[in-house]
């Protein structure tokens, strides 16, 4: 009985997003070449957390500024960035983790791509948010899984 | 003829190749008149600024909402304009005066002023806008205190005093005072960056204007509208609810209306829009 109150425990903490102590912080992911060999959380992505993600304005919101045929059920894909239809043909997973976590890191400074997993952000953060990330590390896994479907 | 149309050819192959990229819609080339009167709602951009032509958020917006903004009898924001009216006449406070009392006929006296603020306010030693020159009124001649910032009143009275400009086209005197200087630390405040999201005033109205978030257009932002009627809102919106709002979507703190940070923004991004209309009360989604 413990044991299920345990698992329910953390299954309702992984829902709610917050960190693990297995997670990498932040500010020790390791960018090389435009790259994050290492996953976040040494656990699989789950892509169909992932499409959830992507669209869900509270979490990734990512479809507020890419377009995304595989989602051509929803209304209002935004283009401020580019479509994410073949992204899986044009980028690794682990460049594509390193865009989510930090696009700053492959893009440059000038990017308007906030970083999904990074302590690097902007003035007066709002108090809520405050040495917070925008996902969590494994939503940033089920992210980048899920992009890795979309081949063209 | 061949050649004119390979030529289209090519030209609707790169559309259809830069399609997925940039499905940006253009702002509508139309034409506003509100009363008998065309607004410019396309200009050219003053020295120094970052585009070639500064443009009305009017033209950014979905057909229905530019119709609404067209017709006064329509123009949800013409019923704040009419209580602005009512609060300019009527006799309030311990001086026994209202707006009448010494400004007389709004339509003559206050023509110019919604296009010419925010101004240099010598007493205060920093710009003043609209909002702030009506509180100093109430202050000093009639003898009430200042309206609580976004009061329905203060809205419904700069949305009044503004909308005696309608048409007139915007035009700061940076020449006053130390305006430059504000116009300085605004133009500084629009290129910073705040918030969990990282993004400054900038990255949406200037590198992305024209852009789609989702379901919204991205304009330049421009002040000329204010306070404008927010379909979204149901209600009139002034320039510092919306400054505020948009630096709250950031996910950042936002600064008070009227303290120093977003007098100096409101200086700037009011220059932005050089040359355009004032439309108040402007309709937008």
């Amino acid at each position: 009985m413990i044991k299920v109150t345990r698992f329910l425990c953390a299954a309702f903490v992984m829902h709610a997003g917050a960190a693990f102590a297995d997670d990498t912080a932040p500010d020790k992911v390791m960018y090389e070449d435009f790259s994050v060999q290492a996953s976040l959380t040494g656990k699989a992505g789950d892509p169909v957390e992932g499409a959830k993600v992507f669209k869900d304005r509270g979490l990734g919101n990512c479809l507020a500024c890419h377009q995304n045929a595989d989602m051509s059920g929803d209304l209002f894909h935004g283009t401020v960035g580019p479509a994410v239809d073949g992204v899986a043909d044009r980028w690794e997973p682990a460049q594509l983790r390193a865009i989510v976590s930090d696009a700053k890191q492959v893009f440059g400074e000038e990017t308007v791509m906030p970083g999904f997993y990074s302590l690097k952000v902007g003035k007066d953060v709002a108090k809520d948010k405050a040495g917070k990330t925008i996902l969590s590390a494994q939503q940033v896994e089920d992210v980048v899984a899920y992009l890795a479907t979309l081949k063209e | 003829m061949r050649h004119s149309l390979a030529i289209v050819g090519l030209g609707m192959m790169m559309a259809a190749l830069q399609m997925p990229l940039t499905a940006q819609a253009d702002p509508v080339d139309d034409a506003l008149v509100i009363d008998d009167l065309e607004m410019v709602t396309r200009t050219k951009a003053p020295e120094g600024h970052p585009f070639d032509e500064v443009r009305s958020g009017w033209l950014y917006r979905e057909a229905e909402t530019r119709e609404l903004e067209a017709d006064s009898f329509q123009n949800p924001g013409m019923l704040y304009v009419e209580q602005g009216a009512d609060i300019w006449n009527r006799i309030e406070g311990p001086e026994g005066k209202s707006c009448a009392s010494c400004h007389n006929d709004a339509a003559v006296t206050m023509k110019g002023v919604g296009a010419n603020y925010p101004k240099w306010d010598a007493d205060a030693k920093r710009p003043i806008n609209v909002e702030l020159q009506i509180d100093k009124c109430r202050v000093e001649n009639m003898g009430l205190e200042a309206y609580k910032f976004d009061h329905a009143e203060q809205k419904a009275l700069t949305t009044y005093i503004k909308n005696q400009a309608l048409g007139e086209p915007v035009k700061l005197d940076l020449s006053q005072g130390e305006l430059q200087s504000w116009w300085d630390r605004g133009k500084e405040l629009y290129y910073t960056r705040t918030g969990q999201l990282n993004f400054a005033c900038a990255s949406c109205h200037e590198a992305n204007s024209g852009q789609y978030i989702r379901a919204d257009h991205l304009s330049q932002g421009q002040a000329n509208g204010f306070p404008t009627y927010r379909l979204k809102q149901a209600d009139m919106v002034s320039l510092h609810n919306r400054f505020r709002g948009c630096i709250r979507d950031t996910r950042a703190e936002f600064p008070k209306a009227f303290s120093d940070e977003l007098m100096a923004l409101e200086v700037y991004v009011t220059w932005r829009g050089t040359g355009l209309s004032v439309e108040t009360p402007s309709v937008r989604q």
